[in-house]
């Protein structure tokens, strides 16, 4: 009786402490990757970083100018085209489409849509997009941006606009209120701020995103604003620099990836600090 | 004196009413539209993938699923290479990322304190955060060397002589090849399984799990012979939602695992993936065959990673909605 007795107390040590173990192991990795990106990444920050172009093979110096604004509009755009969507799409699932068989349908596939390979959606973009056009463009890159971004978007809304209570619309609706303004004046200003976190949270995700712009946006060494031409982003930049033989590359490389870690952490911690103080009141 | 103002008000009222219900079908319809977007998009990149694949697959057939050819100056095609690396680090990375998780999951739900519970989930979560660039450029450059110098030859000692399995370790130590990608994998992936599993164990009722630990069961115990019987569909569903992580993972995968499109029975040779092949080979392909067997290989990713994805859905959706019941 006794030996069966510390036989179960020990498997139940041995098996907390591995799940501990577990626990300290996902910690450590996500703290190696951080401090190996800051402690590389700061040595790289310098002002030329903000000012200079991306340097030409076997030149000194350089910066990733042209990288930043290329990224800055692409995200720009995308998000332009993706939060109209995402939210619409959303009220149609939360509003009318809570019993209907193509809401059903249209909410597992944006599930599926969440996960896709990302890679798939550049190719996408390529046959549909980048082949008619005529060449590799900005508004690729942030064409393929915004089909991933989409789907956050519509999942969050539609998440959030199913918290609002029924009473709500009912009190809109008694006083005489149309749909369309109940929907778009009562409840989704209800959950604005459960909306903006869920475009912040799509910004967050394409914003280190690579694999779609690699064959749609491309890349550009030079400055250029003009979305119609091929231009510079951050993470192509990161990629083809980091596997460069260039020492002055691959530090740049870091400083980008440093760039973007920051920017895509900070977005995810301060939306979860948002939130945890509106759950509070 | 009164009533023709007052049929008045009726008629605008009704012509209001009227206006109303029209703008109301309206944006009804053009919410409608937009959610065929998405379903339109998903429609649109499998008709627009086997458009693009076409002459590839008709000028190799089903056997480019099992053919070990990618010859570029020879116009031959075929994806095993790829398809086995692909699945070769995908299923490497479950096997790490799945107990590693579930102890992860295990901690959040039963045995962390309760004040510490938010912020170790939020780290957690921080990790599937980071971009996979940073994944890749860390692997490469961090984890690829230490692997090569501290980890690839003490593991080849140990296990290199034993039989069969003993030549998964053999080959040089370089530190990039199809275990450290799968490594890298399994750390992008933990942070996904983790949250589903950890969702699906809160959904036990209280009541089941403090009968089991009203009659003396242990912490252990009870998530072995409660919880996990309980949750089995959503845990499933989790795993699969890590494995269409991993599958279509692009960039950490092309940084680590070596580029080499050929298949080595070695776990510490360089290998390929689908999606890493198409990273590497896309941009400078020549139109015709190449470009077309590449598309074909961008749907042969896209409908693996469709039907695991498809799956863990409806297994993780079967889960949660059992919770209201």
């Amino acid at each position: 009786m006794m030996k069966l007795y510390t036989r179960r107390i020990w498997i139940n040590r041995i098996g907390i402490t591995l799940s501990m173990a577990a626990m300290s192991l996902g910690l450590i990795a996500l703290l190696w990757i951080l401090w190996t990106l800051f402690s590389k990444g700061f040595a790289a920050l310098n002002w030329d970083i903000f000012t200079q172009d991306t340097p030409a093979p076997g030149t000194e110096g350089g910066g990733l100018r042209n990288a930043i604004v290329g990224s800055g509009l692409i995200l720009l755009f995308s998000m332009l085209i993706s939060t109209p969507v995402g939210i619409m799409a959303g009220i149609y699932l939360a509003e009318f489409g809570r019993v209907s068989k193509f809401a059903s349908f249209t909410r597992f596939m944006t599930d599926i849509m969440l996960s896709a390979p990302s890679i798939v959606i550049g190719l996408f973009v390529y046959a549909l997009f980048v082949t008619t056009t005529g060449g590799f463009s900005g508004w690729a890159g942030s064409l393929a941006l915004s089909l991933i971004a989409i789907p956050v978007v519509v999942r969050t809304t539609e998440n959030m606009l199913k918290l609002v209570p029924t009473s709500l619309r009912e009190a809109a609706f008694a006083v005489g209120a149309p749909r369309w303004q109940v929907s778009l004046k009562v409840t989704l200003r209800a959950v604005k701020s459960g909306v903006v976190t869920g475009v912040l949270l799509a910004m967050a995700r394409i914003t280190g995103e690579t694999a779609p712009l690699l064959f749609t946006a491309l890349n550009n060494q030079f400055f250029n604003t003009d979305m119609n031409k091929p231009m510079g982003n951050l993470p192509v930049v990161i990629y083809q620099f980091a596997l460069s033989p260039y020492d002055n590359w691959i530090s740049l490389a870091w400083g980008g990836a440093l760039l973007i870690a920051f920017l895509v952490l900070a977005v995810n911690i301060a939306v979860r600090v948002v939130f945890r103080n509106k759950d509070k009141r | 004196m009164s009533e023709p103002s007052a049929t008045a008000g009726i008629d605008l009222h009704a012509r209001q009413v009227r206006k109303f219900r029209l703008q109301d079908r309206f944006f009804h319809h053009s919410t409608q539209v937009f959610a065929f977007v998405v379903l339109a998009a998903l429609v649109g990149i499998l008709v627009a993938l086997s458009i693009e694949a076409w002459p590839s697959l008709k000028a190799f057939g089903p056997s480019f699923l099992w053919t070990n050819i990618w010859s570029v100056p020879d116009d031959q095609y075929g994806a095993l290479a790829a398809i086995y690396g692909t699945v070769t680090t995908s299923v490497l990375a479950l096997l790490i990322a799945v107990p590693i998780s579930f102890g992860i999951a295990l901690f959040l739900t039963e045995t962390c304190p309760l004040w510490l519970r938010r912020p170790l989930g939020t780290a957690i979560e921080l990790l599937a955060g980071i971009p996979s660039i940073v994944y890749g450029i860390w692997g490469l450059f961090v984890f690829a060397p230490l692997f090569a110098d501290h980890i690839q030859p003490p593991l080849q000692a140990l296990l290199g002589d034993v039989p069969i399995i003993g030549g998964w370790f053999s080959g040089p130590p370089i530190g990039i090849g199809i275990l450290t990608a799968s490594i890298v994998l399994a750390l992008m992936v933990i942070p996904f399984i983790a949250s589903v599993m950890r969702d699906v164990f809160e959904t036990v009722p209280h009541v089941l799990k403090e009968s089991a630990y009203g009659i003396g069961c242990t912490n252990w115990e009870v998530v072995r012979n409660v919880v996990l019987p309980y949750t089995r569909v959503g845990v499933i569903g989790g795993i699969m939602l890590g494995l269409g992580r991993a599958l279509g993972e692009t960039m950490a995968v092309t940084f680590v695992i070596g580029n080499a499109n050929r298949i080595n029975g070695s776990l510490f040779a360089p290998g390929t993936s689908i999606a890493s092949t198409l990273a590497n080979e896309f941009g400078e392909a020549t139109p015709g065959l190449h470009i077309a067997s590449l598309f074909a290989l961008g749907l042969v990713l896209f409908v693996i990673t469709f039907i695991v994805l498809a799956i863990s859905r409806w297994l993780i959706s079967r889960s949660m909605g059992a919770e209201g019941l």
